[in-house]
């Protein structure tokens, strides 16, 4: 990353140091307009993180958004000027949607009249002027999500925070409602930060990648290196590549690239293990295996080859991958 | 409804018939529940029954209760839902031992109840004697002490059913509208109280229930002026040596005004599951 994204992020942007107690412990800096998605498995603190930086969660460490610093002195949740999405939507189910997108605004103070009107008007942008008088009842899962966005965004919020948007929705649903949410995106001024368990959604929303584990930050990244290098299992995994650390370097190397075979292999490959195949699923064309040597890798091979090698869970297998398919890279990141 | 009768004829043919030895004392018990009513309904004298409600001590006795009940729910909204509110959302010091005083009221004997009202609202009572000294202003005997005695029996009804509305709601909205930047007091009009409306509702309609049948902490702390603290419970007790009858068509309108209350409660906890 540039200097110069960092000076005008501690200024303009979000500059953070969220330290919760044997959760989370996480520096972030984040300029005005960028969308940051934030990856990493179950437990990592993804949520954590997002809570801290509405309030929700006592934190000790520093927080500065927009040039004012809301842990010193401590800002409430209601004076912070963010924006949440919770990933089951959470409308007020005794409101229309219109008066869940108005409530930020009458909240703040806006006039009825004038927050119905900003609020009608967000509806339109999501293509759903008509649905203003529904109650969340008689919402679909990705309306409701849609109203529960346009809530968030409505009183223009410095910093949104998008909880697994996408989670619990149809894929269908799911993938037209990225391509929504990746022009209001763009079309926004503040901070927007995205947890998500879909590299899918970290490649087309995100600008930057934070990778999150065990409380840290592993990595951050533009998505593209994030995806071509991962440094932890989960974004290897995520993205489809085996990731191997190896003193202070990382191989990475593609399913594809990985041979299979029942015996020993036999010339050059320098990298080969023995393991048991755990499960094997379609995936694409070809089948993925999951096998368990003394790491666990994934091997993508034609379904002609799965049935005449047996490739059923519990088989023992040989892995190889040849050394011009690894591809090597520096430990720290930088 | 078809579907549900057959399925208990269906559960019946295949598990027998019911044993007596349940069938028998379920039989009194309801008996026991159903005659007094079906006896009152049958000895109200319908034929007088308007000339009664004329008389001037029935007519003041209808009034009184109806203002106290009618008091006792405003006093409950107004003052009940802020400590509902409060038990349900504010960690503080001593909340247990609080909720736990709110529902004495609750299994207290309402003659005790009384007693309780004329020690601290008495003419020496606690309160009672400052307020005395001070302004010259005694309660007992007086229809304010009424109202005060039925909303002393009444409010815990509220505050329990108000609070229970509260705690299943959640916080979960309060959390998402302070992200929207509302403050507490904005919070608690749009959001939480509509959220428990109907607690508030079942909880006025319990503490009304419960004002209107009030007898034993009104007679002890308010006593029994006809016209300043005479309530219906208590003309019907006066009357029942005097004049059955008319304490029999007086009995009646309560019962009535029981049932109407039932009915409107009908689908909260009358409903088999």
């Amino acid at each position: 990353m540039a200097d110069g994204a960092v000076s005008t992020a501690s200024t303009a942007g979000l500059t953070a140091h969220i330290l919760v107690p044997d959760r989370l412990d996480a520096h972030l800096v984040a300029a005005p307009g960028e969308v940051m998605a934030v990856i990493g498995p179950n437990g990592a603190g993804k949520t954590t993180l997002l809570r801290a930086l509405a309030g929700l969660v006592p934190m000790a460490g520093s927080l500065t958004v927009a040039g004012r610093s809301w842990t010193d002195p401590p800002v409430l949740v209601r004076d912070r000027n963010v924006g949440l999405v919770f990933q089951d939507q959470s409308l007020f189910p005794h409101l229309s949607a219109l008066d869940n997108v108005a409530f930020g605004l009458r909240a703040r103070g806006v006039p009825r009249a004038g927050a119905e009107a900003t609020a009608r008007s967000w509806l339109a942008r999501f293509g759903i002027a008509e649905l203003a008088a529904r109650r969340p009842r008689e919402l679909s899962g990705g309306q409701a999500q849609r109203v529960a966005i346009a809530r968030a965004l409505a009183p223009d919020p410095a910093l949104l925070l998008l909880d697994e948007p996408f989670g619990g929705l149809d894929v269908g649903v799911a993938t037209t409602l990225r391509v929504e949410l990746a022009r209001h995106l763009a079309s926004y001024a503040g901070i927007a930060l995205l947890v998500t368990h879909d590299a899918l959604d970290a490649l087309t929303l995100a600008d930057r990648v934070l990778v999150l584990d065990e409380g840290r930050v592993a990595q951050t990244g533009s998505p593209q290196e994030v995806a071509a290098r991962p440094r932890t299992d989960h974004v290897a995994r995520l993205v489809g590549l085996n990731v191997i650390r190896e003193d202070d370097v990382f191989r990475s190397f593609s399913p594809s690239a990985v041979t299979v075979s029942l015996g020993q292999p036999e010339g050059s490959a320098r990298h080969r293990w023995r393991g048991t195949v755990v499960s094997a699923a379609p995936h694409g064309d070809a089948v993925r295996i999951l096998v368990a040597a003394d790491r666990e890798l994934i091997a993508d091979v034609t379904p002609a080859a799965t049935a005449e090698l047996g490739l059923v869970p519990g088989r023992e297998v040989w892995l190889s991958v040849k050394e011009t398919a690894v591809r090597t890279y520096a430990r720290a990141p930088g | 409804m078809t579907t549900r009768a057959d399925a208990r004829r269906a559960r019946a043919s295949t598990l027998g018939r019911p044993p007596l030895v349940l069938v028998v004392p379920g039989g009194i018990a309801a008996a026991l529940l159903v005659l007094p009513l079906v006896s009152l309904v049958l000895d109200t004298p319908w034929g007088g029954f308007l000339d009664q409600l004329r008389t001037q001590a029935v007519r003041d006795a209808l009034r009184i209760t109806a203002l106290a009940s009618a008091v006792t729910v405003v006093a409950c909204l107004l003052l009940g839902t802020p400590l509902a509110w409060l038990l349900a959302r504010v960690d503080f010091r001593g909340r247990a031992l609080l909720r736990a005083a709110v529902a004495v009221p609750l299994v207290l004997p309402p003659v005790v109840a009384g007693v309780a009202l004329v020690s601290a609202l008495g003419r020496n009572g606690l309160l009672g004697s400052v307020l005395r000294d001070t302004t010259g202003v005694t309660l007992p005997y007086t229809t304010t002490a009424v109202v005060i005695a039925h909303t002393f029996v009444s409010m815990p009804f509220y505050v329990l059913s108000v609070e229970g509305a509260l705690r299943a709601s959640g916080e979960r909205y309060d959390v998402v509208a302070a992200t929207l930047g509302a403050d507490r007091w904005t919070t608690f009009r749009r959001v939480t109280l509509p959220l428990a409306m109907p607690g508030v509702l079942a909880g006025s309609v319990l503490a009304w229930a419960r004002s209107l049948g009030e007898f034993g902490a009104t007679i002890t702390f308010a006593g029994n002026y006809p016209g300043t603290t005479q309530t219906m419970p208590s003309l019907i007790y006066q009357t029942l040596q005097a004049d059955p009858e008319v304490a029999r068509t007086l009995s009646m309108i309560l019962l009535v005004a029981s049932v109407a209350i039932l009915a409107a409660l009908r689908n909260r906890w009358l409903t088999a599951p």
